[in-house]
């Protein structure tokens, strides 16, 4: 599984970081965990607010950083 | 009209005058008495204003803001753009993916100005601060004027035809369209949003209140009345372009900004000086405009700054005049 954290390094954007890490290493699952700070790869995702969580080129959420239990839902099903 | 906060006032007198035993005619007591009412209302109205606003959002995302306006012209539309700005969240972080998100939608630069412009100038943080300390009035004209100036200056930069002058890869990049935000949200889900909202900003900018409120308190108790007037006063024509000129490079929290402001106003400070300065702090900032810097080129920047500092110049003296 890929994990892309969108953000062009704005605090919320490293807080969603470090969310997704603390998720993966509680639920014991691997992902690779990458943070895309390219605008032009931002913006193919047709992400415009951030940051943003893709997982396995799906966007999951848009502009705000998520909570645990959404990260869980996402990377277990 | 009775006075909504009139409670908020009852707690604040019976907290520093009886619980904390100060005497109402001190300047410790001016200043303490200040700062626990400023506190109360600023975060009573900040709750308000971010619930209210955060509910409206869940309606409006820039994905569909883009299509809305993309390949539009008339004055009708910077109007559109410019309210939109009030609305959407926006930190300077966002500002250049939503820039180039619109100008690959069609959105005419103008159009993407007025909403450039309006979106730090007007939120509900700023709102809120303002309803509390300098009251609903100029609050008001703040909103309004916030939006014209949006409108008027996004209008002037479309006319400019600037559009060579944005960074040539702005034009290459291409949008995807696969962002799914939650459209079909029910009542409860939008609420539940606008309650996060709240608390998220909320938590990021309660210090910042107490700083601004703090220093407000001690001004408001300690600076000796009228000192403002007599140095700054509305027949010093020099004051309003003096604040805007430090207003503009400087960036600060405005939930900071804010409470001193009002205690500059208790001491003679004119309302329009006042609310102009705050236009120039919230408008436009040295770091924004590095942030910018990325998708426009120099000579667009330079327009960009000027029209922005000129008309919150005239709107100052404007203020200070119907005011």
């Amino acid at each position: 599984m890929k994990i892309e954290i969108l953000g062009t390094g704005c605090s919320k954007c490293n807080k969603t970081k470090e969310v997704v890490e603390k998720v993966l290493k509680n639920t014991g699952v691997t992902a690779e965990v990458v943070k895309v700070e390219d605008i032009e790869t931002i913006l193919k995702y047709g992400v415009m607010i951030t940051p943003a969580v893709v997982i396995d080129g799906d966007v999951k959420i848009v502009g705000k950083v998520p909570n645990e239990k959404e990260i869980q839902k996402w990377i277990t099903k | 009209m009775v006075d909504v906060f009139y409670p908020l006032q009852w707690i604040a007198d019976k907290l520093t005058y009886e619980v904390f035993g100060i005497a109402p005619e001190t300047r410790l007591g001016a200043s303490v008495n200040f700062i626990i009412y400023d506190v109360m209302k600023i975060f009573v109205l900040l709750a308000f204003m971010i619930f209210v606003i955060s509910y409206i959002r869940t309606y409006i995302t820039p994905e569909k803001t883009r299509k809305i306006l993309g390949g539009k012209k008339g004055l009708q539309y910077y109007l559109m753009a410019s309210l939109i700005g009030i609305v959407t969240p926006f930190c300077s972080c966002s500002s250049v993916p939503i820039f180039i998100g619109f100008v690959e939608a069609g959105v005419p630069l103008g159009v993407t100005f007025s909403f450039l412009i309006t979106s730090p100038l007007v939120n509900e943080a700023a709102v809120a601060a303002l309803w509390a300390t300098i009251g609903f009035k100029a609050t008001l004209i703040y909103v309004v004027s916030g939006t014209l100036l949006g409108v008027f200056g996004g209008y002037a930069i479309g006319l400019l035809n600037m559009e060579k002058y944005v960074a040539d890869f702005v034009y290459k990049i291409k949008v995807g369209g696969q962002t799914k935000m939650p459209e079909d949200l029910n009542v409860k889900e939008r609420a539940a949003i606008a309650f996060e909202s709240v608390k998220d900003i909320v938590s990021k900018v309660w210090i910042y209140v107490i700083i601004g409120v703090t220093l407000g308190g001690i001004f408001h108790g300690y600076a000796p009345e009228g000192i403002l007037e007599k140095y700054a006063g509305k027949d010093n024509l020099l004051a309003v372009p003096i604040a805007v000129l430090i207003g503009v490079p400087l960036y600060s929290n405005v939930m900071a900004m804010i409470p001193v402001v009002e205690s500059l106003i208790g001491k003679g400070l004119p309302v329009g000086t006042a609310l102009a300065f705050l236009m120039a702090v919230n408008a436009i900032s040295l770091p924004e405009i590095i942030i910018l810097k990325k998708v426009l080129k120099n000579e667009l920047i330079g327009v960009f700054v000027l029209i922005i500092t000129l008309s919150i110049i005239f709107t100052g003296y404007l203020f200070n005049i119907i005011l």
